[in-house]
């Protein structure tokens, strides 16, 4: 659950960046960073706004010898011009959330400007109502990620080493994996109820498929020269399992954990949608209900902060379990 | 006493092994590669095995290192015979195989895990094997952070460490350029020297033939058997001699010859069936 709480300031922190960002109106959006060079505990908040866990490394820097001391600022200026860059679109995007409904491009009533809707997503943190909701989205949601993962990985394995399995299960697989989980959730419904198990049941369901047949094709796709090189030495096959066949899959294997990431929350959302009395995805449609459009968007924009974050926190994983990729 | 003995070994792939060129070969679609190998080799004996492409060279050293079981005849280990892999044997393959997610050490250490060496001594162990190579210095390096030359040099390391009696080669340094194929048989042939190991040779190459190899080996096209074995020996090889003196030699140009004469009508051969069975 660390990572669930991990995720949440780390949005909350974004969030509130965001706001602030976004007042401004359009011209200035690239030239923003450049009078924030200077000051040291502004440069810290810099790095939060874009991938915080990836970036980790990069602001390490902060003056270390005073001969170095050029080399450094045109580091940091470098990765700013970078980060300038890349924030480039959402500040665009902010910027023009912010114009069309003032200068009444569209109607403020459907569209309200960003602002006003960081304001209501203010109020939500504030009263609590946020953060209760979201906890319950995400305990869902990694709760189902979770079980997904614990079970779909020892299961692809076992179905990738016995070739014979993988071939008669393979078009059933497949069957299901392109049955949108959506389209079951009504059966889902109806066998488990409207409660926490159909809304967990239906997030595991997704996840499994991604992560099952990528683990599956993970194990089938091991280097075979590998395997008889394990062969030759007369490996048992639990050792080649855990010294070969493992790690070797492990790559192929985070990538459908990651596909499965973002399903489990696009999945989730929509099963709130469907008798919930908690979670993000109630909280986008009761808003609705009640004409309470701000609100309605501090949830939709909660909840894409939620999935870029979870996802930046698999990628930064994925990409430390396979450092020995060959750079492609 | 004979080290490794080759009874008559003879290996059939059903139909579908011979990766669909059934109608090439008659009765049913079966694939002969090795038709009654025999082959003796001293415990020692640096001993390469030509042949043209095809011909079962890779089956032979398969059915050797215990990853087969041929279809008649046997082979003997130190008067056993070969009934599965085993650590006796340690095998060096073309395509290197490391492992790409451990580091040069931690490749050497793999093989060393398999036989039980403490932790401990892993490492020392692994490090000594990679300074035999020529590779100290490289311990954390990654496979593809290596040259061709130095992921194969890590590999023979790896096979070295956990000190099998035979050292089975399949065509080690073909996918290397020419000057690091050159310092590598050097480097085989120094270790060899000093490590005294039985080392089965694969290659399709007669220069490294007969550079390497106490006795070559000659297979025919397929189904493979042993044509003929040509001892090779130099005056001068054991005063240490080496290099390009060794190769440009009267005797190596001897030697060459003989076995490019031998091979020649098998290389035909093999081109000639190839083009059948792509016309069929």
């Amino acid at each position: 659950m660390s990572t669930g709480t991990d995720t949440k300031s780390t949005v909350v922190e974004a969030e509130a960046d965001r706001a602030d960002g976004g007042r401004p109106p359009a011209p200035a959006p690239v030239r923003e960073p450049a009078p924030v060079r200077e000051s040291a505990p502004v440069r810290e908040a810099a790095p939060v706004r874009e991938s915080a866990p990836v970036r980790e490394p990069a602001p390490a820097p902060p003056a270390p010898a005073a001969p170095a001391a050029p080399a450094v600022l045109r580091a940091v200026a470098r990765w700013l011009r970078a980060a300038a860059l890349r924030s480039a679109a959402i500040v665009a995007l902010l910027a023009l959330w912010e114009a069309a409904p003032r200068l009444g491009l569209v109607d403020s009533t459907f569209l309200p400007p960003v602002s006003e809707v960081a304001g209501a997503w203010w109020e939500l943190a504030g009263n609590g109502q946020l953060a209760e909701h979201t906890q319950a989205s995400l305990v869902r949601s990694f709760g189902g990620f979770g079980i997904a993962v614990v079970v779909a990985v020892p299961l692809g394995l076992l179905i990738g080493w016995y070739r014979p399995v993988a071939v008669l299960l393979g078009p059933l697989l497949e069957v299901f994996r392109n049955t949108a989980a959506l389209a079951l959730l009504p059966v889902f419904v109806l066998l488990l109820g409207i409660g926490e198990t159909s809304k967990v049941s239906i997030v595991v369901y997704a996840c499994v498929w991604p992560i099952l047949l990528n683990t599956i094709s993970a194990v089938g796709n091991a280097d075979p020269t590998l395997v008889r090189l394990a062969r030759s030495m007369d490996l048992s096959t639990p050792k080649l399992f855990q010294k070969v066949i493992l790690p070797a899959s492990v790559p192929a294997i985070f990538t459908g954990i990651r596909l499965a990431g973002a399903v489990s929350i696009l999945v989730l959302v929509a099963a709130e949608m469907i008798g919930a009395k908690a979670g993000l995805g109630y909280l986008i449609n009761a808003s609705q209900f009640n004409f309470a459009i701000p609100e309605m968007y501090a949830g939709i924009v909660t909840i894409s902060a939620i999935g870029v974050a979870f996802n930046q926190l698999l990628v930064s994983v994925e990409r430390r379990l396979s450092l020995w990729r060959v750079p492609a | 006493m004979a080290k490794i003995v080759f009874e008559s070994v003879t290996k059939t792939f059903p139909g579908k092994q011979a990766k669909g060129r059934r109608a090439g070969a008659p009765g049913g679609g079966a694939f002969t590669a090795l038709d009654g190998v025999d082959l003796e080799i001293r415990a020692g004996e640096f001993v390469v095995v030509v042949g043209p492409s095809g011909c079962g060279k890779s089956t032979l050293l398969d059915l050797l290192g215990g990853l087969a079981r041929p279809t008649s005849g046997r082979i003997l280990l130190d008067g056993e015979p070969v009934t599965g892999p085993g650590l006796d044997r340690g095998i060096v393959f073309q395509q290197y195989a490391l492992l790409p997610w451990r580091t040069a050490l931690g490749n050497i250490e793999f093989g060393l895990e398999a036989t039980g060496v403490p932790r401990r001594e892993r490492k020392e162990r692994a490090r000594e094997f990679l300074d035999l190579v020529g590779l100290a210095g490289f311990e954390d390096r990654h496979p593809h952070e290596l040259s061709g030359g130095m992921r194969q040099r890590v590999a023979i390391a790896r096979s070295l460490a956990y000190d099998p009696d035979v050292l089975l080669m399949d065509e080690p340094f073909a996918a290397l350029d020419a000057q690091t194929r050159e310092s590598l048989q050097d480097e085989l042939r120094r270790i060899w020297q000093r490590t005294g190991k039985t080392v089965v040779f694969i290659t399709h190459g007669i220069e490294e033939a007969v550079y390497l190899g106490q006795r070559v080996a000659v297979m025919t096209s397929r189904p493979g058997r042993i044509k003929e074995t040509v001892p090779v020996s130099f005056g001068d090889r054991a005063t240490g001699a080496g290099g390009e003196e060794l190769r440009s030699s009267p005797e190596f140009a001897r030697y060459r010859h003989e076995i490019w004469t031998l091979l020649h009508d098998e290389v035909a051969r093999a081109r000639q069936l190839e083009k059948e069975e792509a016309t069929v």
